[in-house]
């Protein structure tokens, strides 16, 4: 940490910052709401629901430091999110949405460690939640292993899914303003040895690339996003949307 | 325990015993011997109970995705956590009856043991995720607050845990409800509609008239069941009445007035004709339910065939000559030693 980021806790929350990890949490905790009903064993039920209420539980502490949570959940256009375009992805297979969390998990454990040990608005928040993340990290990663280090069909599964996603973990190290001073440009070289640490007792390799002809995501901070996530706040944001003013 | 002694004799002592120890309200344990009806009864029942928590999932999750604030998504979403742990508490209680999990979920997936008739509904609207907080939840704590002493040990005590989270369901529910009925005049017509059409198959839960349900005397005999069906439905319409008056809203039946005499309210005639046809498969959503339940089953088989390959792979110590038995459906790390059937034939 740098001296000049130090902020008091009780000083004026970034928008910014709190808006881009908010709807991380928030868009994340959708999607795997999006299985509830549908996961391969009963233990995932729980498991997914667990990880989708913690962070709907961190989403909605972050979104109050800086508004109504609902307003802001519910009343926002596509535009106007921060969310990385990771935590949009739809959830595909198993295998899909086990290295979503992987790389987002991974990347949420550093951050949050970081905010955490500062004294800045969001200081409070990590503290609490990097336990939670901590645990998240753990599942992805052991279903990583099993994925990839199980059967032919899992390995080719588990490799495809991050391969795919590969393309969009570049955006997780794009600077964030008003961020208790934390780069997450400074969290890459931990993040990619933990996640390739993980790949590699999993019998699958860090992804290379994108290369510079092809394209890689990047614009969910600006508010850019992909086309799967306007339908996802659609359903959202439906029924919210058709009663203004009422409460619920 | 199997002896070579006669048979008629032994079973006959043992069946004393069995009687004696339900007569005085001991709780029979997984080791004790019980009679083959006994045990193929429990499975019965506590199977198609974690069956119903499971398929239970499905109408409810229909509304996470679109629960109208972050506060209700989050109570929906533990909510329908906690239906996949108590289907987890249930299937373990079953495995103590020498049944298998797997097993009990082919015999779900394959139509050869049922679930609760309400989850053949759907959930139309909001409000419909509050009815079955207050109506669904409230009549299943109705029918399962007895089981909590049942004779069958693990089945009580899953009962007591599973009773404690149903009531916390129950009352979010209620609060769901009344939130929209003191709302705006549409949230109040949603909540109304809701309760409309989820009163009738909330009292068919309790099951057939005490008249047409013929294993009831038996399974009050064994201890299994406390009070009959009737009884228990006329309890839970005691009960609703005055609730739905403090929410502000009506139940859908002329018929429904105190009785002075009888200490009870009377209520309508209940249709069979509809309680038998979903039983039979016929309601709104059988179809839909069975086949999303089999889907998430049949899409999970690699996931399930990673998870024992790798626990093969990664089990700890030499295993000269055998493969061990990890069963696809038990291949998760969670997991405990797979049962086998023995005492079904």
């Amino acid at each position: 940490m740098t001296a000049t980021t130090t902020r008091a806790a009780t000083g004026p929350v970034p928008v910014t910052a709190a808006l881009a990890l908010g709807d991380d949490a928030l868009v994340l905790a959708h999607r795997l709401g999006e299985w509830a009903g549908r996961a391969p064993v009963l233990e995932e039920e729980v498991a997914l629901a667990n990880i989708a209420l913690d962070l709907l539980g961190q989403a909605r502490t972050l979104l109050s430091l800086v508004g109504d949570e609902d307003e802001l959940a519910y009343l926002r256009e596509e535009r106007a999110f921060r969310n990385v375009q990771l935590v949009e992805r739809p959830n595909g297979d198993f295998a899909h949405t086990i290295a979503r969390q992987l790389y987002f998990s991974a990347y949420q454990h550093l951050l949050y460690t970081r905010l955490a040990e500062g004294d800045g608005p969001f200081a409070p928040l990590a503290a609490k939640a990097v336990k939670e993340v901590a645990y998240h990290l753990d599942h992805a990663e052991h279903w990583t292993l099993r994925l990839g280090d199980g059967t032919a069909e899992s390995h080719e599964r588990m490799r495809g899914a991050a391969e795919a996603l590969w393309r969009y973990t570049g955006e997780l190290f794009e600077p964030v303003e008003g961020l208790d001073g934390v780069d997450p440009a400074a969290l890459r070289a931990a993040w990619t040895e933990r996640v390739g640490d993980t790949l590699r007792r999993a019998t699958l390799e860090l992804p290379t690339g994108p290369t510079s002809v092809s394209w890689a995501a990047g614009g969910g901070r600006q508010g850019v996003h992909t086309e799967p996530f306007g339908r996802m706040l659609a359903e959202m944001q439906h029924l919210h949307r058709s009663h203004p003013g009422a409460s619920w | 325990m199997t002896t070579t002694a006669p048979e008629t004799v032994d079973t006959a002592a043992l069946e004393a015993v069995f009687d004696a120890a339900v007569a005085a309200d001991e709780r029979i344990e997984p080791r004790d011997w019980m009679p083959d009806a006994y045990r193929a009864t429990l499975i019965r029942q506590i199977a198609q109970h974690a069956h119903s928590e499971i398929i239970g999932m499905q109408p409810e999750a229909n509304w996470i995705t679109r629960a109208p604030s972050l506060r209700r998504k989050a109570i929906l979403m533990a909510k329908v956590q906690d239906e996949a742990g108590h289907g987890l508490y249930l299937y373990s209680a079953a495995e103590t009856l020498g049944v298998g999990r797997d097993e009990l979920l082919d015999k779900l997936h394959s139509g050869r043991q049922r679930y609760s008739s309400i989850f053949n509904y759907p959930t139309l609207t909001w409000a419909d995720v509050g009815a079955i907080g207050w109506l669904v939840d409230g009549a299943a704590i109705t029918n399962q607050v007895p089981l909590c002493r049942c004779s069958y040990g693990p089945y009580a005590r899953a009962m007591i845990r599973v009773c404690k989270e149903e009531s916390f369901h129950q009352r979010q529910g209620y609060e769901l409800l009344l939130a929209l009925s003191r709302g705006t005049e549409a949230q109040h017509a949603m909540a109304q509609d809701a309760v409309n059409r989820w009163w009738w198959p909330s009292l068919m839960m309790f099951g057939p008239p005490d008249g047409e349900s013929p294993h009831s005397a038996q399974s009050m005999t064994w201890k299994i069941k406390r009070h009959s069906n009737d009884e228990l439905r006329r309890r839970f319409v005691d009960i609703c009445v005055p609730q739905a008056e403090s929410l502000g809203l009506t139940l859908p039946d002329p018929d429904l007035r105190w009785n002075e005499e009888t200490g009870h309210y009377d209520f309508g005639p209940i249709d069979w004709d509809e309680f038998n046809e979903v039983l039979r498969g016929n309601g709104p959503c059988n179809e839909q339910r069975l086949a999303r339940r089999r889907e998430a089953h049949e899409e999970g088989a690699w996931v399930r065939e990673a998870a024992a390959a790798y626990a093969a792979k990664h089990a700890p110590g030499p295993r000269p000559g055998g493969t061990p038995h990890h069963t696809p459906e038990r291949g998760t790390a969670a997991s405990g030693p797979t049962k086998h059937p023995e005492a079904m034939a």
